[in-house]
């Protein structure tokens, strides 16, 4: 049985106002040492203002499988996009 | 202010040594860092040195031109290594020490090594965190680690006695308002220490009447090879540039 | 996304693409989607075979990057200025970081660090062999920045637009960080060279000795190239070992000139006709011997691995220990 550290997903936002991004992971024996590791390693040229970890393992992710019936039925919404509606002219700023 | 940096500058020498042999890719990444800091610390610190003086001497002048009386360091910097747990300690109990002295630093009456502190400490509380969050770990962690780290602060503890015992230099600064009371800072640093030693179930060793007298140049065997070492190649190349 | 147990399906899932009905036809479907210069994401259906080469070309790259650390480690302690040291401290550090990105993007592969770390430790794995090299002198740490990051350089930006997404984002940052390890490197022989005679000859002996080391980590030629061909239609690979090396000697010959060093090849001459450089013979002999394990620094990189390994398991243990007793303390 291996006693590898537990492997953490980093999540890094850039600045203020913006999003939190992935960018990597690392590898660290509890949360509080994932967030210093995520922060020697992947802010060592002032890359990020706030940084997440979440532990891999707790991560659910879509199924690649399901991409058709996740994915697909959105295509033919267009009503959800602005460009569907027709304006006159003389109407701005809508 | 030579003994600010050398401090910092050797103990940066030693960190630099695990770069690429620590016990997990992690570590060696935030090792280098602190280490980083360090450097530059003691670089700041040496040229505003030389500012002062006003002989031309630069921070390679200080680092790489001095011989081991010199040198002003405490002597818990340059001690070898030793295990990760030795490493982990003495850093901790050295950037805790930087701590202290930063946050009365700040204050000096001259302005320069005022911004360096203002500038040190930041980086200084990261150190203490990091470092601290390691001896609690190793402290609180297997037989093996207790046995180590509990190893490393009896052979380590007798030389901070060092960090705080006030010389003619240090009454001197004080009384110029330039360096810091070291009084209070032997209260900031040992209520801390205390704090982290008790959730990393270490007990303190007794006090031990051994004094060692790095910062006034009088050294441990090992600093001379890491001076050696250290200095070999700019010397060999006098008046060379890098 | 970075991760490893994502690529696990749960044993009530419905069969996914994880499992294709037909084998043949999902090949079919993902060597076009190669072909189309899609990106290939962790949990997507992929042959095993590119998996296998993947993990094998990943991992190399990233134990490259960590055995990488010591040849240059090896000045850390005596680089003449501090400005100097400072540098090399955080490139070394920085190649630190490459490895762990790779690392990580290939345990979206579904295979750990340990288990590559074990393979690495047991030299089941390979490195680039241009690491087998000692630094005997300052000078090696310029060259390496300007002739080894160079050539790593040229072999990674392709990367960046390589067909498995986790390869190709970690390949993006990693040259994002490297790019200027080669700028540093020449300077760093800049001033050299317009020192002291001693420091002139310092940079040349290193040169000499770096040059053909260097023209051998694009790997064999072309047409004894193994992997290649796969490796291409997959998008992995992007443009063949010849031609990445040709553009690399056309590149260099310029920058020596300006430097003022000599390269050691008395074959190297411009050749108007081909628009390139030629160039002699490179001693394959000596390659293959150094990726065999019998070059003049293997077995002492391999050693320094295994020993930090080693002498850190008891603080990786007591690590997860504390996190374990953290646990049940929250628990009771």
């Amino acid at each position: 049985m291996s006693n590898e550290w537990p492997l953490w997903e980093v999540f890094i936002r850039a600045k203020a106002g913006l999003d939190h991004k992935h960018c990597g992971s690392v590898h660290a024996p509890d949360a509080t040492m994932a967030l210093q590791a995520a922060r020697d390693v992947y802010t060592r040229r002032q890359e990020g203002v706030s940084i997440w970890v979440v532990r891999a393992d707790q991560i659910v992710a879509s199924d690649p499988g399901d991409k058709h019936e996740f994915f697909d039925p959105m295509q033919d919404k267009i009503y959800r996009h602005p460009t569907f509606y027709q304006l006159p002219e003389e109407v701005n700023h809508i | 202010m030579l003994r600010l940096a050398d401090g910092a500058l050797i103990l940066a020498q030693r960190l630099g040594e695990w770069c690429g042999h620590g016990p997990a890719l992690e570590e060696d990444i935030a090792f280098a860092n602190i280490g980083l800091d360090l450097l530059g610390q003691a670089r700041l610190l040496y040229t505003h040195a030389g500012a002062l003086e006003g002989r031309g001497r630069t921070e390679d002048s200080f680092a790489y031109w001095r011989d081991e009386a010199e040198f002003f360091n405490p002597t818990i910097v340059e001690l070898p290594n030793g295990d990760f747990a030795q490493s982990v300690l003495r850093a901790y109990l050295f950037v805790l020490y930087q701590q202290s002295l930063w946050a009365r630093l700040i204050a000096s009456t001259d302005a320069e090594l005022a911004a360096i502190a203002g500038k040190s400490a930041k980086e200084t509380r990261y150190h203490v965190r990091h470092l601290g969050n390691w001896v609690v770990r190793l402290g609180d962690g297997t037989a093996e680690s207790h046995t180590r780290l509990q190893r490393a602060l009896d052979y380590l503890m007798p030389y901070t006695a060092e960090l705080f015992a006030p010389d003619a230099v240090d009454d001197a600064l004080l009384a110029a308002r330039i360096g810091p009371a070291l009084g209070d800072a032997a209260t900031a640093w040992r209520e801390p220490l205390a704090a982290t030693l008790a959730k990393a179930t270490l007990v303190l060793p007794a006090a031990s009447p051994f004094l060692s007298m790095g910062k006034r140049g009088q050294h441990s065997e090992a600093m001379g090879y890491l001076l050696t070492e250290m200095q070999s190649l700019a010397r060999a190349h006098p008046g060379a540039t890098w | 996304m970075y991760t490893q147990a994502m690529d696990v399906p749960n044993a009530d899932d419905a069969p996914s693409v994880a499992a294709p009905a037909n084998e043949a036809e999902a090949a079919a479907h993902f060597d076009a989607r190669c072909a189309a210069g899609e990106y290939v994401e962790a949990k997507d259906w992929m042959p095993d075979n590119y998996r296998k080469t993947l993990i094998r070309q990943i991992s190399q790259h990233a134990h490259s990057e960590i055995v990488g650390m010591l040849p240059e480690g090896n000045w850390i302690s005596r680089a003449p200025s501090l400005k100097r040291k400072t540098i090399l401290l955080a490139k070394v550090q920085d190649e630190g970081g490459h490895g762990l990105y790779l690392y990580a993007a290939a345990e979206t592969l579904g295979v750990s660090r340990d288990e590559l770390l074990t393979a690495l430790h047991t030299g089941r794995a390979k490195y680039s062999s241009i690491f087998n090299y000692p630094t005997p002198t300052w000078a090696d740490i310029g060259v390496i920045g300007w002739l080894v990051d160079g050539a790593a350089i040229m072999n990674q930006v392709p990367l960046c637009r390589c067909s498995y997404g986790p390869y190709a984002r970690a390949m993006v940052r990693i040259c994002r960080e490297e790019s200027f390890h080669q700028r540093q490197g020449f300077d760093s022989l800049q001033t050299m060279m317009q020192g002291t005679d001693a420091q002139r000859a310092m940079v040349q002996d290193a040169v000499n000795r770096w040059w053909w080391p260097v023209l051998m980590m694009f790997g064999p030629h072309d047409k004894d190239s193994q992997h290649s061909e796969t490796s291409t239609k997959w998008g992995i690979k992007r443009i063949s070992n010849d031609e990445l090396r040709q553009k690399f000697v056309d590149a260099t010959v310029e920058q020596a000139k300006v430097l003022g060093v000599g390269l050691p090849d008395p074959a190297l001459t411009w050749n108007a006709e081909r628009g390139h450089h030629d160039f002699g013979a490179i001693d394959w002999t000596e390659f293959w011997n150094v990726v065999n394990g019998h070059g003049p620094c293997n077995r002492e990189r391999l050693a320094a691995k295994v020993k930090a390994h080693d002498d850190g398991a008891w603080v990786r243990e007591a690590a997860l220990a504390f996190s374990a007793k953290q646990a049940a303390r929250a628990a009771a």
